[in-house]
């Protein structure tokens, strides 16, 4: 029986693993394959199955005007617009979700927890609900097609992140903490500052990957409030998609784009291995 | 501890949303009262007449909302049994467990619109992989994106993939931070580890996971992303969601005014039924 639960519990994590990876090792294949091996017959191993080519790899780097496709640039925006939404929306969201944690407000029958609620709540708004608005809200203050506008939007989409993770957070650092740095003649930003932040490290670390992570992979509102001007990487790698498909420069150009967040993953699974994270997340 | 200091930690974060979302949330609401469309692009009034058509005259609508009712909650069941199966295994000692770990939290740091781009490739009739294994087994070519019925398997398993990983984190998170004091009582009576999941893990997890589904339910009512890329709501309308569908009025067919009306009705559909989810799901995994 023992044996047999053992045998089902790894045969059951290394068919999900593999399924996992599949996707990635056919990306990093192709990236490798030029037009006869896509197209003639299904290939999956180099030198073995095809010969590779850096082809897809170097397209990459080319100027556009001697075909090859700009990544870069929106490489940058996307990593801008994402880096800006996420710093806002940790700053103004551990704020206010230090005051919901610490202070209790009442405005008629509103509580600590529809205040809190109402920050959450906002990650149910579909995005295409958004959207329209939105297109016509910033082309109206002329921000359409701009960085600015996108970071914007972000910041709806991140701060209730923020807010969610960094409540559960506060409530669970002491609050004699803070009481004590009032004793000892800290004024409340002060004690804010300098003892209950220095204790949050983890929590902020925590929402701060996950800002990153639900900013960096926003297709829908770049897909609609850009155009020419700003185009991020999700956009970019989808219209090359929807050109004649080179598979070869789709992969690699795929594969480029998904691997910074990757190094995310180590991240949150060593937060997770020392148990910083069980108090954050829950 | 109190004065005005507290305002000023949560003003700042509380007008900036409100801010933000004030006008589009009132724009909306008054933009679905309108004719707004391509020929006549302006704010006139008409009353209610779109929430009529809506209402009488508009089945594409909710047979998007049952297919999403379908897609996410099929899809969230699926995240659910596979994110817990997968904690359960991590929690304890394993070989290589942090590298299954990280290998299992991978799939939700990718963007999945661009995923999706290799998925398509990856389910391509002809050319892709899975038919040509599958073909190497004897097995037919296996309509992946152009048959109805199959086309929706597919968005599924691409949204298993992507998310799982979400629910598992969330899963050991809790998992790792349960009390101890119940297992090793659980131990000293001598209880198997079926019994112990389902007389002690499974009871302290009801409320984690209750959590975990409801925050999964709310992002996979948003499917879009997958459904843009793999099949653009196709073949025919097979895998169209409310939020495609929305998509099409408004920004293809630019009927805003309609589109608004769509958005409004679907947004408080939604409030209200993941409202009744969460008191139901409290319901049945909490007992007293």
């Amino acid at each position: 029986m023992e044996k047999l639960y053992k045998f089902l519990k790894y045969t059951f994590i290394i068919l999900w693993t593999v399924f996992i990876v599949a996707p990635f090792l056919w990306a990093i294949s192709t990236s490798f394959k030029d037009f006869q091996s896509v197209n003639s017959k299904v290939t999956y191993i180099p030198w073995l199955d095809f010969e590779p080519t850096l082809e897809g790899w170097r397209v990459l780097v080319k100027s556009p005007a001697r075909g090859g496709v700009d990544i870069v640039e929106p490489y940058f925006n996307s990593l801008f617009v994402t880096c800006t939404a996420s710093l806002i929306s940790i700053v103004l969201g551990t704020l206010a979700a230090y005051a919901l944690s610490r202070f209790t407000f009442k405005a008629g029958f509103v509580r600590n927890n529809d205040i809190t609620f109402f920050f959450i709540s906002q990650r149910i708004m579909p995005p295409i609900v958004l959207s329209i608005p939105f297109f016509i809200f910033l082309s109206t203050i002329g921000l359409l097609d701009s960085l600015i506008g996108l970071v914007v939007v972000y910041i709806v989409l991140l701060m209730p992140i923020a807010v969610w993770i960094m409540v559960d957070f506060f409530n669970r650092v002491p609050k004699e903490l803070d009481e004590t740095a009032l004793i000892d003649g800290c004024n409340p930003y002060q004690a804010f500052y300098k003892v209950v932040l220095p204790n949050s490290i983890p929590g902020l670390i925590v929402a701060g990957m996950f800002c990153i992570i639900f900013g960096w992979i926003d297709f829908f509102f770049a897909f609609i409030l850009t155009f020419t001007e700003v185009q991020l990487l999700p956009v970019k790698v989808v219209a090359l998609n929807s050109s004649i498909t080179p598979w070869w420069s789709l992969s690699a150009s795929a594969l480029i784009s998904v691997a910074p967040l990757i190094i995310v993953a180590f991240v949150v699974e060593r937060y997770l291995s020392k148990g910083n994270l069980s108090g954050a997340l829950k | 501890m109190n004065f005005k200091h507290k305002y000023v930690f949560l003003f700042p974060g509380l007008f900036v949303l409100i801010g933000i979302l004030i006008f589009p949330i009132i724009f909306t609401i008054r933009l679905s009262l309108s004719g707004w469309n391509s020929y006549t692009p302006e704010m006139n009034f008409i009353g209610i007449t779109n929430y009529i058509r809506l209402f009488t005259d508009d089945p594409r609508f909710w047979e998007s909302f049952f297919r999403l009712s379908f897609l996410s909650v099929t899809t969230v069941i699926l995240q659910y049994i596979i994110g817990f199966a997968l904690a359960l295994i991590v929690w304890r000692e394993i070989k290589f467990k942090r590298f299954f770990r990280v290998i299992f939290l991978i799939p939700m740091m990718t963007t999945p619109v661009i995923m999706t781009v290799i998925w398509r490739t990856f389910f391509h009739e002809s050319l892709g992989p899975v038919n040509d294994l599958l073909g190497n087994l004897g097995v037919e070519p296996i309509l992946w994106l152009s048959d109805p019925v199959i086309a929706k398997f597919t968005v599924i398993i691409v949204e298993v993939w992507q998310w799982t990983p979400f629910m598992f984190l969330l899963l050991l998170a809790g998992l790792l931070s349960l009390p101890k004091e119940p297992f090793l009582a659980a131990a000293i009576d001598g209880a198997s580890s079926f019994r112990k999941f389902v007389y002690v893990t499974f009871p302290l997890m009801a409320p984690i996971s209750i959590g975990a589904i409801i925050i999964r339910l709310i992002e996979a009512s948003k499917i879009m992303d997958t459904v843009f890329v793999l099949t653009s709501g196709g073949p025919g309308t097979a895998t169209e969601t409310s939020s495609f569908y929305i998509y099409i009025k408004g920004l293809r067919e630019f009927q805003m005014g309609y589109a608004a009306t769509l958005s409004f009705t679907y947004l408080v559909i939604m409030i209200i039924s993941l409202t009744i989810i969460a008191k139901v799901l409290t319901k049945l995994m909490i007992k007293e």
